[in-house]
Protein backbone atom coordinates (compact mmCIF):
# COMPACT_ATOMS: atom_id res chain seq x y z
CA UNK A 1 0.00 0.00 0.00
CA UNK A 2 1.32 3.42 -0.96
CA UNK A 3 -0.21 5.89 1.46
CA UNK A 4 0.79 8.98 -0.51
CA UNK A 5 -1.34 7.69 -3.43
CA UNK A 6 -4.21 6.94 -1.07
CA UNK A 7 -3.79 10.47 0.28
CA UNK A 8 -3.80 11.87 -3.28
CA UNK A 9 -7.14 10.25 -4.06
CA UNK A 10 -8.54 11.45 -0.75
CA UNK A 11 -7.28 14.94 -1.50
CA UNK A 12 -9.15 14.88 -4.82
CA UNK A 13 -12.43 14.44 -2.93
CA UNK A 14 -11.48 16.91 -0.21
CA UNK A 15 -10.78 19.57 -2.87
CA UNK A 16 -14.14 18.77 -4.43
CA UNK A 17 -15.92 19.54 -1.15
CA UNK A 18 -13.80 22.60 -0.38
CA UNK A 19 -14.33 24.07 -3.85
CA UNK A 20 -18.10 24.06 -3.57
CA UNK A 21 -20.12 25.55 -0.72
CA UNK A 22 -23.41 24.01 -2.00
CA UNK A 23 -21.73 20.60 -1.93
CA UNK A 24 -20.64 21.15 1.66
CA UNK A 25 -24.09 22.39 2.58
CA UNK A 26 -25.64 19.33 0.95
CA UNK A 27 -23.46 17.06 3.10
CA UNK A 28 -24.67 18.76 6.28
CA UNK A 29 -28.27 19.49 5.28
CA UNK A 30 -29.72 15.97 5.00
CA UNK A 31 -28.41 14.52 8.28
CA UNK A 32 -29.59 17.67 10.07
CA UNK A 33 -33.08 17.37 8.60
CA UNK A 34 -33.13 13.70 9.64
CA UNK A 35 -32.16 14.62 13.20
CA UNK A 36 -34.90 17.25 13.39
CA UNK A 37 -37.53 14.86 12.03
CA UNK A 38 -36.60 11.92 14.23
CA UNK A 39 -36.00 14.23 17.16
CA UNK A 40 -39.63 15.34 17.14
CA UNK A 41 -40.92 11.81 16.49
CA UNK A 42 -38.73 10.57 19.31
CA UNK A 43 -40.03 13.28 21.64
CA UNK A 44 -43.61 12.30 20.81
CA UNK A 45 -42.95 8.58 21.42
CA UNK A 46 -41.20 9.12 24.72
CA UNK A 47 -44.25 11.03 25.92
CA UNK A 48 -46.85 8.65 24.47
CA UNK A 49 -45.34 5.15 24.43
CA UNK A 50 -44.94 2.82 27.37
CA UNK A 51 -42.08 0.96 25.70
CA UNK A 52 -40.06 4.11 25.31
CA UNK A 53 -41.07 5.83 28.53
CA UNK A 54 -38.11 7.06 30.55
CA UNK A 55 -35.80 6.19 27.68
CA UNK A 56 -35.53 9.54 25.99
CA UNK A 57 -33.53 9.39 22.82
CA UNK A 58 -33.67 5.70 21.86
CA UNK A 59 -35.27 6.45 18.53
CA UNK A 60 -33.12 9.49 17.91
CA UNK A 61 -29.95 7.55 18.73
CA UNK A 62 -31.11 4.82 16.34
CA UNK A 63 -31.74 7.47 13.68
CA UNK A 64 -28.26 8.92 14.19
CA UNK A 65 -26.58 5.50 13.96
CA UNK A 66 -28.63 4.56 10.90
CA UNK A 67 -27.71 7.86 9.28
CA UNK A 68 -24.06 7.11 10.00
CA UNK A 69 -24.44 3.84 8.08
CA UNK A 70 -26.36 5.57 5.31
CA UNK A 71 -23.78 8.39 4.95
CA UNK A 72 -20.85 5.95 4.95
CA UNK A 73 -22.37 3.94 2.14
CA UNK A 74 -23.58 6.90 0.10
CA UNK A 75 -20.23 8.68 0.52
CA UNK A 76 -18.43 5.65 -0.90
CA UNK A 77 -20.86 5.47 -3.82
CA UNK A 78 -20.80 9.20 -4.46
CA UNK A 79 -17.02 9.36 -4.70
CA UNK A 80 -17.05 6.59 -7.27
CA UNK A 81 -19.92 8.21 -9.17
CA UNK A 82 -18.04 11.52 -9.20
CA UNK A 83 -15.33 9.85 -11.29
CA UNK A 84 -17.96 8.61 -13.75
CA UNK A 85 -19.82 11.93 -13.93
CA UNK A 86 -16.61 13.88 -14.47
CA UNK A 87 -15.48 11.41 -17.17
CA UNK A 88 -12.29 10.93 -15.22
CA UNK A 89 -12.64 7.18 -15.01
CA UNK A 90 -10.02 6.33 -17.62
CA UNK A 91 -7.47 8.72 -16.11
CA UNK A 92 -7.99 7.16 -12.70
CA UNK A 93 -7.68 3.57 -13.87
CA UNK A 94 -4.54 4.19 -15.95
CA UNK A 95 -2.79 5.90 -13.05
CA UNK A 96 -0.20 3.72 -11.31
CA UNK A 97 -2.41 3.01 -8.35
CA UNK A 98 -3.33 -0.47 -7.18
CA UNK A 99 -6.98 -1.49 -6.98
CA UNK A 100 -6.59 -2.11 -3.24
CA UNK A 101 -5.29 1.48 -2.90
CA UNK A 102 -8.40 2.77 -4.70
CA UNK A 103 -10.58 0.77 -2.29
CA UNK A 104 -8.55 2.01 0.70
CA UNK A 105 -8.77 5.63 -0.48
CA UNK A 106 -12.54 5.45 -0.97
CA UNK A 107 -12.99 3.71 2.38
CA UNK A 108 -10.88 6.21 4.30
CA UNK A 109 -12.28 9.28 2.55
CA UNK A 110 -15.86 8.13 3.04
CA UNK A 111 -15.40 8.54 6.82
CA UNK A 112 -14.46 12.17 6.29
CA UNK A 113 -17.57 12.90 4.23
CA UNK A 114 -19.70 11.01 6.74
CA UNK A 115 -18.37 12.96 9.69
CA UNK A 116 -18.69 16.33 7.92
CA UNK A 117 -22.38 15.58 7.53
CA UNK A 118 -23.11 13.92 10.82
CA UNK A 119 -21.09 15.75 13.46
CA UNK A 120 -23.07 19.03 13.19
CA UNK A 121 -26.34 17.06 13.32
CA UNK A 122 -25.21 15.11 16.38
CA UNK A 123 -24.14 18.31 18.12
CA UNK A 124 -27.50 19.95 17.35
CA UNK A 125 -29.34 17.00 18.95
CA UNK A 126 -27.70 17.62 22.34
CA UNK A 127 -29.16 21.06 23.19
CA UNK A 128 -32.29 20.68 21.10
CA UNK A 129 -33.53 17.26 22.22
CA UNK A 130 -31.25 16.50 25.15
CA UNK A 131 -29.97 13.42 23.35
CA UNK A 132 -26.32 12.49 22.93
CA UNK A 133 -25.08 9.33 21.25
CA UNK A 134 -22.11 9.56 23.58
CA UNK A 135 -24.39 8.13 26.29
CA UNK A 136 -23.70 4.75 24.70
CA UNK A 137 -20.20 5.02 26.15
CA UNK A 138 -17.24 2.93 24.96
CA UNK A 139 -19.45 0.44 23.05
CA UNK A 140 -20.35 3.30 20.70
CA UNK A 141 -16.88 3.09 19.14
CA UNK A 142 -17.35 -0.59 18.31
CA UNK A 143 -20.90 -0.08 17.07
CA UNK A 144 -19.66 2.69 14.75
CA UNK A 145 -16.83 0.50 13.46
CA UNK A 146 -19.31 -2.26 12.69
CA UNK A 147 -21.74 0.15 11.02
CA UNK A 148 -18.95 1.76 9.02
CA UNK A 149 -17.62 -1.56 7.74
CA UNK A 150 -21.10 -2.60 6.68
CA UNK A 151 -21.80 0.80 5.09
CA UNK A 152 -18.59 0.59 3.09
CA UNK A 153 -19.46 -2.98 2.12
CA UNK A 154 -22.75 -1.78 0.66
CA UNK A 155 -20.76 0.93 -1.13
CA UNK A 156 -18.40 -1.71 -2.53
CA UNK A 157 -21.31 -3.82 -3.78
CA UNK A 158 -22.97 -0.85 -5.47
CA UNK A 159 -19.71 0.31 -7.09
CA UNK A 160 -19.18 -3.26 -8.26
CA UNK A 161 -22.58 -2.98 -9.92
CA UNK A 162 -21.53 0.32 -11.49
CA UNK A 163 -18.42 -1.37 -12.89
CA UNK A 164 -20.50 -4.29 -14.15
CA UNK A 165 -23.55 -2.47 -15.54
CA UNK A 166 -22.27 1.09 -16.01
CA UNK A 167 -23.89 4.35 -14.84
CA UNK A 168 -27.39 2.89 -15.32
CA UNK A 169 -26.80 1.07 -12.04
CA UNK A 170 -26.81 4.48 -10.32
CA UNK A 171 -30.41 4.24 -9.15
CA UNK A 172 -29.60 1.05 -7.26
CA UNK A 173 -26.99 3.06 -5.36
CA UNK A 174 -29.74 5.17 -3.84
CA UNK A 175 -32.11 2.27 -3.25
CA UNK A 176 -29.67 -0.21 -1.71
CA UNK A 177 -29.91 0.98 1.88
CA UNK A 178 -33.65 1.36 1.94
CA UNK A 179 -33.89 -2.25 0.81
CA UNK A 180 -32.03 -3.49 3.91
CA UNK A 181 -33.50 -1.04 6.41
CA UNK A 182 -36.64 -3.07 7.26
CA UNK A 183 -34.48 -6.11 8.06
CA UNK A 184 -32.05 -4.04 10.10
CA UNK A 185 -34.55 -3.64 13.00
CA UNK A 186 -33.37 -0.08 13.42
CA UNK A 187 -36.38 1.30 15.26
CA UNK A 188 -38.05 -1.88 16.54
CA UNK A 189 -37.02 -5.15 18.20
CA UNK A 190 -36.36 -8.20 16.03
CA UNK A 191 -39.42 -9.98 17.46
CA UNK A 192 -41.60 -7.70 15.33
CA UNK A 193 -40.39 -9.47 12.17
CA UNK A 194 -41.95 -12.76 10.99
CA UNK A 195 -39.83 -15.74 12.07
CA UNK A 196 -38.58 -16.43 8.54
CA UNK A 197 -37.34 -12.85 8.19
CA UNK A 198 -35.77 -12.98 11.63
CA UNK A 199 -33.39 -15.68 10.34
CA UNK A 200 -32.32 -13.46 7.46
CA UNK A 201 -32.11 -10.39 9.71
CA UNK A 202 -29.77 -12.18 12.12
CA UNK A 203 -27.33 -12.78 9.30
CA UNK A 204 -26.93 -9.00 8.97
CA UNK A 205 -24.83 -7.01 11.44
CA UNK A 206 -27.51 -4.32 11.72
CA UNK A 207 -29.84 -6.31 13.96
CA UNK A 208 -27.06 -7.01 16.45
CA UNK A 209 -25.95 -3.37 16.41
CA UNK A 210 -29.39 -1.88 16.98
CA UNK A 211 -30.47 -4.56 19.48
CA UNK A 212 -27.32 -3.80 21.44
CA UNK A 213 -27.94 -0.07 21.26
CA UNK A 214 -31.44 -0.57 22.73
CA UNK A 215 -30.10 -2.92 25.37
CA UNK A 216 -27.59 -0.30 26.51
CA UNK A 217 -30.06 2.60 26.52
CA UNK A 218 -33.10 0.79 27.90
CA UNK A 219 -31.64 -1.90 30.19
CA UNK A 220 -28.24 -0.34 30.84
CA UNK A 221 -26.68 -3.69 29.91
CA UNK A 222 -23.71 -4.11 27.58
CA UNK A 223 -22.97 -7.39 25.83
CA UNK A 224 -19.56 -7.31 24.20
CA UNK A 225 -20.30 -10.76 22.75
CA UNK A 226 -23.09 -9.21 20.67
CA UNK A 227 -20.93 -6.25 19.71
CA UNK A 228 -18.09 -8.44 18.50
CA UNK A 229 -20.57 -10.70 16.73
CA UNK A 230 -21.76 -7.66 14.77
CA UNK A 231 -18.17 -6.62 13.97
CA UNK A 232 -17.30 -10.17 12.87
CA UNK A 233 -20.32 -10.34 10.57
CA UNK A 234 -19.42 -6.90 9.16
CA UNK A 235 -15.85 -8.03 8.48
CA UNK A 236 -17.10 -11.13 6.65
CA UNK A 237 -19.37 -8.92 4.47
CA UNK A 238 -16.53 -6.43 3.93
CA UNK A 239 -14.19 -9.15 2.63
CA UNK A 240 -17.04 -10.44 0.45
CA UNK A 241 -17.54 -6.87 -0.88
CA UNK A 242 -13.85 -6.57 -1.77
CA UNK A 243 -13.93 -9.92 -3.62
CA UNK A 244 -17.01 -8.84 -5.59
CA UNK A 245 -15.33 -5.52 -6.44
CA UNK A 246 -12.27 -7.33 -7.85
CA UNK A 247 -14.48 -9.72 -9.83
CA UNK A 248 -16.38 -6.74 -11.28
CA UNK A 249 -13.14 -4.92 -12.10
CA UNK A 250 -11.74 -7.88 -14.04
CA UNK A 251 -15.16 -8.36 -15.67
CA UNK A 252 -15.16 -4.69 -16.72
CA UNK A 253 -11.71 -5.11 -18.26
CA UNK A 254 -13.01 -8.09 -20.19
CA UNK A 255 -16.06 -6.19 -21.43
CA UNK A 256 -14.08 -3.01 -22.08
CA UNK A 257 -16.43 -0.85 -20.01
CA UNK A 258 -13.57 0.92 -18.18
CA UNK A 259 -12.65 2.56 -21.47
CA UNK A 260 -15.89 4.42 -22.06
CA UNK A 261 -17.44 4.73 -18.61
CA UNK A 262 -19.27 8.03 -18.34
CA UNK A 263 -19.46 8.67 -22.06
CA UNK B 1 12.24 -3.72 -30.07
CA UNK B 2 10.74 -1.48 -27.39
CA UNK B 3 7.06 -2.32 -27.86
CA UNK B 4 5.91 -5.51 -29.51
CA UNK B 5 2.29 -6.41 -30.15
CA UNK B 6 1.89 -10.08 -31.02
CA UNK B 7 -1.29 -11.65 -32.36
CA UNK B 8 -3.45 -9.29 -30.32
CA UNK B 9 -7.22 -9.86 -30.52
CA UNK B 10 -10.27 -8.61 -28.72
CA UNK B 11 -13.72 -10.10 -29.05
CA UNK B 12 -16.65 -8.36 -27.33
CA UNK B 13 -19.33 -11.04 -27.07
CA UNK B 14 -19.54 -11.95 -30.76
CA UNK B 15 -18.01 -8.75 -32.16
CA UNK B 16 -14.42 -9.02 -33.30
CA UNK B 17 -12.99 -5.57 -32.45
CA UNK B 18 -9.30 -6.36 -32.96
CA UNK B 19 -8.23 -9.28 -35.09
CA UNK B 20 -4.76 -10.76 -34.51
CA UNK B 21 -2.76 -7.61 -35.04
CA UNK B 22 1.03 -7.52 -34.96
CA UNK B 23 3.20 -4.43 -34.87
CA UNK B 24 6.35 -3.10 -33.30
CA UNK B 25 7.44 0.31 -32.14
CA UNK B 26 11.08 1.30 -31.77
CA UNK B 27 12.15 3.28 -28.76
CA UNK B 28 11.72 7.06 -29.08
CA UNK B 29 9.74 6.82 -32.30
CA UNK B 30 6.28 8.17 -32.99
CA UNK B 31 3.86 5.83 -34.69
CA UNK B 32 0.49 6.87 -36.06
CA UNK B 33 -2.47 4.55 -35.67
CA UNK B 34 -4.93 5.33 -38.42
CA UNK B 35 -8.20 3.95 -39.57
CA UNK B 36 -11.89 4.73 -39.91
CA UNK B 37 -14.13 5.00 -36.86
CA UNK B 38 -14.74 1.63 -35.21
CA UNK B 39 -11.67 0.01 -36.75
CA UNK B 40 -10.21 -1.00 -33.36
CA UNK B 41 -7.79 1.85 -32.60
CA UNK B 42 -9.28 2.75 -29.23
CA UNK B 43 -9.59 -0.90 -28.20
CA UNK B 44 -5.92 -1.40 -29.10
CA UNK B 45 -4.96 1.62 -26.99
CA UNK B 46 -7.22 0.33 -24.19
CA UNK B 47 -5.42 -3.02 -24.21
CA UNK B 48 -2.03 -1.29 -24.10
CA UNK B 49 -3.17 0.76 -21.10
CA UNK B 50 -4.50 -2.30 -19.28
CA UNK B 51 -8.08 -1.05 -19.41
CA UNK B 52 -9.22 -3.83 -21.70
CA UNK B 53 -8.02 -7.42 -21.36
CA UNK B 54 -7.08 -9.03 -24.67
CA UNK B 55 -8.92 -12.15 -25.77
CA UNK B 56 -5.71 -13.40 -27.31
CA UNK B 57 -2.14 -12.30 -27.89
CA UNK B 58 0.43 -10.36 -25.94
CA UNK B 59 1.86 -6.90 -25.47
CA UNK B 60 5.58 -6.84 -24.75
CA UNK B 61 7.54 -3.91 -23.38
CA UNK B 62 11.27 -4.56 -23.74
CA UNK B 63 10.44 -8.23 -24.35
CA UNK B 64 8.43 -8.58 -21.14
CA UNK B 65 4.68 -9.21 -21.20
CA UNK B 66 2.91 -6.24 -19.59
CA UNK B 67 0.80 -8.68 -17.57
CA UNK B 68 4.00 -9.87 -15.87
CA UNK B 69 4.67 -6.36 -14.54
CA UNK B 70 2.98 -5.15 -11.39
CA UNK B 71 0.11 -2.84 -12.34
CA UNK B 72 1.63 0.27 -10.75
CA UNK B 73 5.13 -0.49 -12.06
CA UNK B 74 4.09 -0.62 -15.70
CA UNK B 75 1.55 2.20 -15.57
CA UNK B 76 4.03 4.71 -14.19
CA UNK B 77 5.95 4.36 -17.47
CA UNK B 78 2.82 5.18 -19.51
CA UNK B 79 0.46 8.07 -19.86
CA UNK B 80 -2.49 8.91 -22.03
CA UNK B 81 -4.40 11.94 -23.28
CA UNK B 82 -7.64 12.17 -25.18
CA UNK B 83 -10.23 14.92 -25.55
CA UNK B 84 -12.85 12.26 -24.77
CA UNK B 85 -11.41 11.68 -21.31
CA UNK B 86 -11.59 14.63 -18.96
CA UNK B 87 -10.09 15.68 -15.67
CA UNK B 88 -12.39 16.38 -12.70
CA UNK B 89 -14.31 19.47 -13.77
CA UNK B 90 -14.86 20.94 -10.32
CA UNK B 91 -11.17 20.95 -9.45
CA UNK B 92 -8.86 23.77 -10.49
CA UNK B 93 -6.10 23.14 -13.01
CA UNK B 94 -3.50 23.33 -10.23
CA UNK B 95 -5.43 20.87 -8.04
CA UNK B 96 -5.79 18.39 -10.89
CA UNK B 97 -2.10 18.48 -11.72
CA UNK B 98 -1.26 18.13 -8.04
CA UNK B 99 -3.52 15.08 -7.63
CA UNK B 100 -2.17 13.34 -10.73
CA UNK B 101 1.41 14.30 -9.85
CA UNK B 102 0.92 12.63 -6.48
CA UNK B 103 -0.74 9.57 -8.02
CA UNK B 104 2.26 9.18 -10.35
CA UNK B 105 4.61 9.64 -7.38
CA UNK B 106 6.42 12.64 -8.85
CA UNK B 107 9.29 13.97 -6.77
CA UNK B 108 9.63 17.75 -6.51
CA UNK B 109 6.10 18.00 -7.79
CA UNK B 110 5.89 21.79 -7.42
CA UNK B 111 8.83 22.27 -9.78
CA UNK B 112 7.42 19.77 -12.29
CA UNK B 113 4.01 21.46 -12.30
CA UNK B 114 5.69 24.84 -12.77
CA UNK B 115 7.79 23.55 -15.62
CA UNK B 116 5.01 21.84 -17.53
CA UNK B 117 2.56 24.70 -17.02
CA UNK B 118 5.04 27.26 -18.33
CA UNK B 119 5.78 25.06 -21.34
CA UNK B 120 2.10 24.59 -22.17
CA UNK B 121 1.16 28.16 -21.28
CA UNK B 122 -1.55 27.20 -18.81
CA UNK B 123 -0.43 29.30 -15.85
CA UNK B 124 -2.84 32.13 -16.55
CA UNK B 125 -5.82 29.87 -15.82
CA UNK B 126 -4.15 27.82 -13.13
CA UNK B 127 -6.70 28.62 -10.44
CA UNK B 128 -9.77 28.22 -12.65
CA UNK B 129 -11.93 25.12 -12.48
CA UNK B 130 -11.13 22.72 -15.30
CA UNK B 131 -14.78 22.47 -16.32
CA UNK B 132 -14.90 26.22 -17.00
CA UNK B 133 -12.10 26.13 -19.57
CA UNK B 134 -12.40 26.25 -23.36
CA UNK B 135 -11.70 23.11 -25.43
CA UNK B 136 -8.24 24.38 -26.32
CA UNK B 137 -7.38 25.13 -22.70
CA UNK B 138 -8.74 21.74 -21.57
CA UNK B 139 -6.63 19.97 -24.19
CA UNK B 140 -3.49 21.72 -22.99
CA UNK B 141 -4.27 20.79 -19.37
CA UNK B 142 -4.95 17.21 -20.42
CA UNK B 143 -1.61 17.13 -22.25
CA UNK B 144 0.10 18.58 -19.16
CA UNK B 145 -1.41 15.77 -17.07
CA UNK B 146 -0.26 13.20 -19.61
CA UNK B 147 3.32 14.47 -19.43
CA UNK B 148 3.49 15.11 -15.69
CA UNK B 149 5.33 11.82 -15.08
CA UNK B 150 7.67 12.27 -18.10
CA UNK B 151 6.30 9.01 -19.54
CA UNK B 152 8.45 6.68 -21.60
CA UNK B 153 5.35 5.74 -23.59
CA UNK B 154 2.65 8.26 -24.43
CA UNK B 155 -0.62 7.23 -26.02
CA UNK B 156 -2.53 10.05 -27.67
CA UNK B 157 -6.06 9.60 -28.95
CA UNK B 158 -6.95 12.44 -31.34
CA UNK B 159 -5.12 15.07 -29.27
CA UNK B 160 -6.21 17.96 -31.47
CA UNK B 161 -9.79 16.91 -32.23
CA UNK B 162 -12.22 19.84 -32.19
CA UNK B 163 -9.49 22.44 -31.77
CA UNK B 164 -9.16 25.57 -33.88
CA UNK B 165 -6.16 25.57 -36.27
CA UNK B 166 -4.14 27.90 -34.06
CA UNK B 167 -4.43 25.80 -30.88
CA UNK B 168 -4.09 22.60 -32.92
CA UNK B 169 -0.82 23.90 -34.31
CA UNK B 170 0.33 24.91 -30.83
CA UNK B 171 -0.27 21.34 -29.55
CA UNK B 172 1.50 19.78 -32.54
CA UNK B 173 4.46 22.13 -32.20
CA UNK B 174 4.65 21.38 -28.50
CA UNK B 175 4.66 17.62 -29.09
CA UNK B 176 7.42 18.06 -31.68
CA UNK B 177 9.46 20.18 -29.31
CA UNK B 178 8.88 17.81 -26.39
CA UNK B 179 10.00 14.87 -28.54
CA UNK B 180 13.20 16.65 -29.50
CA UNK B 181 14.10 17.31 -25.87
CA UNK B 182 12.92 14.10 -24.22
CA UNK B 183 13.14 10.38 -24.76
CA UNK B 184 9.59 9.34 -25.47
CA UNK B 185 7.80 6.76 -27.57
CA UNK B 186 4.44 7.91 -28.87
CA UNK B 187 1.48 6.06 -30.34
CA UNK B 188 -0.81 8.61 -31.92
CA UNK B 189 -4.34 7.79 -33.04
CA UNK B 190 -5.62 10.56 -35.25
CA UNK B 191 -7.92 11.42 -38.13
CA UNK B 192 -5.89 14.50 -38.98
CA UNK B 193 -3.61 13.40 -41.81
CA UNK B 194 -1.43 16.51 -41.85
CA UNK B 195 -0.86 16.02 -38.13
CA UNK B 196 0.16 12.41 -38.71
CA UNK B 197 2.52 13.41 -41.55
CA UNK B 198 4.07 16.05 -39.38
CA UNK B 199 4.53 14.05 -36.18
CA UNK B 200 4.87 10.38 -37.07
CA UNK B 201 7.93 8.41 -38.11
CA UNK B 202 5.71 5.65 -39.42
CA UNK B 203 2.06 4.70 -39.55
CA UNK B 204 -0.15 1.68 -39.06
CA UNK B 205 -3.42 1.52 -41.00
CA UNK B 206 -6.29 -0.43 -39.48
CA UNK B 207 -9.64 -1.44 -40.88
CA UNK B 208 -12.27 -3.70 -39.32
CA UNK B 209 -9.93 -4.75 -36.52
CA UNK B 210 -7.05 -5.68 -38.80
CA UNK B 211 -3.83 -3.99 -39.83
CA UNK B 212 -4.10 -3.53 -43.56
CA UNK B 213 -0.82 -1.73 -44.20
CA UNK B 214 2.06 0.02 -42.48
CA UNK B 215 5.19 1.99 -43.29
CA UNK B 216 6.42 5.55 -43.42
CA UNK B 217 4.03 8.19 -44.76
CA UNK B 218 6.09 8.73 -47.89
CA UNK B 219 6.40 5.01 -48.57
CA UNK B 220 2.65 4.48 -48.27
CA UNK B 221 1.79 7.49 -50.44
CA UNK B 222 4.22 6.22 -53.09
CA UNK B 223 3.12 2.59 -52.80
CA UNK B 224 -0.53 3.46 -53.36
CA UNK B 225 0.17 6.04 -56.07
CA UNK B 226 -1.52 8.94 -54.28
CA UNK B 227 -0.54 12.57 -53.79
CA UNK B 228 -0.84 12.80 -50.04
CA UNK B 229 -1.70 10.83 -46.93
CA UNK B 230 -5.35 11.87 -46.96
CA UNK B 231 -5.87 10.33 -50.39
CA UNK B 232 -3.92 7.25 -49.31
CA UNK B 233 -6.10 6.94 -46.21
CA UNK B 234 -9.27 7.14 -48.29
CA UNK B 235 -8.01 4.51 -50.70
CA UNK B 236 -7.06 2.13 -47.90
CA UNK B 237 -10.19 2.76 -45.85
CA UNK B 238 -12.48 2.15 -48.81
CA UNK B 239 -10.60 -0.76 -50.31
CA UNK B 240 -11.58 -4.35 -49.59
CA UNK B 241 -8.04 -5.65 -49.94
CA UNK B 242 -5.10 -5.99 -47.61
CA UNK B 243 -1.74 -4.61 -48.72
Amino acid sequence: MNFSKIYALGLRHLYLIMNSFPRLLDLIYWPTVQIFLWGFISKFFTLSSEYYSNTVGVILTAAILYDFLFRASISFNMMFLEEIWSRNFTNLFIAPIKIKEIIAALTLTAILRTLIGLVPAVLIAIPLFGVSVLKLGIPLIFLLISLYLFGVTLGLLVTSGLLRYGPSFENIAWASLFFLAPLGCIYYPIEILPVSLQIIAKSLPLVHIFEEMRSILINNAVSYTNIFKSISISIVYFVFGIIIFYISYFGAKKRGTLMNMGE
Amino acid sequence: MFIQINNLSKIYKKFLAVNKINFQIEKNKTVGLLGPNGCGKTTTIGMMLGLVSPTEGEILIENKDINKFKRDEILKRFNFASPYVELPKKLTVRQNLEIYGRLYGIKELGNRINEISSDLDIKNFFERKTGELSSGQKNRVSLAKSLINKPEILLLDEPTASLDPDIGDFIRSYIEEYKSKNKITILLASHNMSEVERLCDSIIMMRKGKIIDNGTCQDLIKKHGRNNLEETFLKLARSKNEF
